[in-house]
């Protein structure tokens, strides 16, 4: 089997670079570094703020400690409301999301209706949640109605845009078959369409109810109603220890919330 | 009776991919299409029930003319034509049931679409049909869980739903192993007699052309060359639709026994 050039000449082989042009790959490099130097030379460190800072980030973090779940009832009723935002956002949400991730979709919408789907989506995803329930607080008032308004035009978002690239790619042969038969629009949309979506679907949901619970914690905090009210109170009271309670609360919850899903998830597959 | 006339499909600027081609399917024959990979033969095929828009001509459905629907009338006129899929297109999240009654989309509005409240005549249909394919015992079984064979013959069944007046099969055995496409060529030409049903089939395979068609249509470069019996699709037929080069139908059709071509030494050392 050996041949008796290999011997002479022995081949070598590297791995081509990722940027061809040996210019182009060095002064990228040139860039990055040229950069990195600015950025922190021209930062305005100020040292002594900093020193100032971390004994004050320690009494705090003391102050945390031990947590104190003394006040329960109102962290019941903070992630009560919590909750309810969220849920209720998020099934408003994931419901007008079907009618929107259809209107976007390029293969099943026509070419007017596409492009209002993707602006409502585009609109409703260019605005983080905190922004848009500034706007809603100060149209329809404190209070969780208001998250509740938030986090639907966020899911809407999110959710529609992700079900509209999942119906972009579905199996086509099933439509033709369908039209095959004779199906008129809707019967093709809901026997061909929705089932191949459906996996990925309840997935979405299950995502956007954590993210939903998440982020009405942040919501809450320009007055969206929910646990992060309650959060920036006791924290403006120098209640750390109920606000480190809080905290925890919502790390479990998430975490409880994330193992959840992700069950669900696997059993729909 | 099927009677296309001077049909010609041209996508875009580039050369039409049928030329002005005319057949006529009298009775309940079960014709072939043979013709090398584009060729036109699916092109056609899709032209029938307008999942392809014809470019010009007229096809005709028992005195319909089908170019020219527009709509409900469109979707009428599809449901009177059966369609089967080289790939199954069967859906594959749903039972084996929901899929042989989605032939009958075409006749049931969409609450008993959705709602799977097909008139009880749909069922009893569904599981006759089913039963004379040997799958009625997969009723509620879904669909992808089904081999190969098995998902033909849904595809089958969902065609027969429609009640057809003719049956169009793209390719209907390509997925198949050898064996598994005899039965389903087998079973079409069948059930062609038993319903008195005109079948169209897109067919490599020119053996099983042979054998279980009565007229064979070849088609090249958009043209219809050969039109005849089996008895008289020979060599020379076979040379003019795939271009006189030794394909391996040769073979097939010619001398099953001949020892392979020379040429091909994987053994010697």
């Amino acid at each position: 089997m050996t041949r008796p050039d290999q011997a002479a000449a022995p081949r070598t082989w590297r791995k081509p670079p990722f940027i061809a042009n040996p210019v182009l790959r060095y002064g990228l490099w040139l860039v990055v570094i040229v950069y990195l130097v600015w950025a922190f030379g021209s930062l305005p460190f100020n040292w002594a703020r900093i020193s100032e800072g971390l004994p004050r980030a320690a009494r705090i973090f003391g102050g945390g400690f031990p947590p104190s779940f003394e006040r329960s009832g109102l962290l019941i009723t903070g992630f009560k409301e919590s909750f309810q935002i969220a849920i209720l956002a998020t099934l408003m949400g994931v419901a007008l999301s079907i009618p929107f991730a259809v209107m976007a979709a390029k293969n099943v919408a026509p070419k007017p209706i596409y492009l209002l789907g993707r602006a409502v989506i585009i609109v409703s995803r260019s605005f983080h949640p905190v922004i848009v329930a500034i706007l809603f607080v100060a149209a329809v008032g404190f209070g969780p109605l208001a998250g509740i308004l938030t986090l639907t035009i966020y899911s809407i978002g999110f959710v529609g845009k992700l079900l509209a690239e999942e119906i972009e790619e579905i199996d086509w042969g099933q439509v033709e078959a369908m039209k095959a038969a004779g199906a008129g629009y809707l019967a093709t949309l809901i026997y061909a369409v929705f089932p191949q979506i459906l996996p990925r679907q309840v997935g979405l949901s299950m995502y956007q109810l954590d993210s939903n619970l998440r982020a009405s914690a942040v919501v809450g905090i320009v007055g969206a109603g929910g646990i992060g009210g309650t959060l920036m109170n006791a924290f403006g009271r120098y209640d750390y220890d109920f606000a480190f309670a809080i905290l925890l609360m919502i790390i479990a919850v998430i975490l409880v919330s994330e193992g959840i899903s992700g069950w669900v998830r696997k059993k729909i597959w | 009776m099927l009677e296309i006339s001077k049909l010609v499909k041209r996508y875009g600027r580039d050369e039409p991919v049928l030329k002005e081609l005319d057949l006529t399917v009298e009775g309940s024959s079960v014709v072939s299409i043979v013709g090398a990979s584009g060729a036109g033969k699916s092109t056609m095929l899709r032209c029938i029930n307008r999942l392809v828009e014809p470019t010009s001509g007229s096809i005709k459905l028992n005195g319909t003319e089908l170019v020219h629907l527009r709509g409900r009338e469109l979707r009428r006129a599809r449901r009177k034509i059966g369609m089967v899929f080289q790939g199954f297109n069967l859906i594959d999240r749903l039972t084996v049931m929901e899929n042989v009654l989605a032939g009958r989309l075409g006749y049931v509005n969409l609450y008993q679409a959705i709602t799977r409240r097909y008139p009880q005549s749909d069922i009893e249909r569904a599981f006759t049909l089913m039963e004379r394919v040997g799958i009625a015992h997969y009723a509620n079984k879904r669909a992808d869980e089904l081999s190969g064979g098995e998902r033909q013959r849904v595809g089958v069944v969902r065609a027969l739903m429609q009640e057809p007046e003719i049956l169009l099969a793209d390719e209907p055995t390509a997925s198949l192993d050898p064996r598994t496409s005899e039965q389903i060529m087998k079973l079409l030409q069948s059930l062609a007699s038993e319903l008195s049903l005109p079948v169209l089939i897109n067919i490599h395979n020119v053996a099983q052309a042979k054998a279980y068609t009565e007229r064979i249509v070849g088609l090249r470069h958009g043209r219809m060359i050969f039109d005849g019996a089996p008895a008289d699709f020979g060599k020379e037929a076979l040379d003019a639709i795939y271009g006189g080069i030794e394909t391996a139908e040769d073979e097939i059709t010619e001398e099953p026994g001949r020892p392979a071509q020379q040429g091909v030494a994987h053994d010697s050392t």
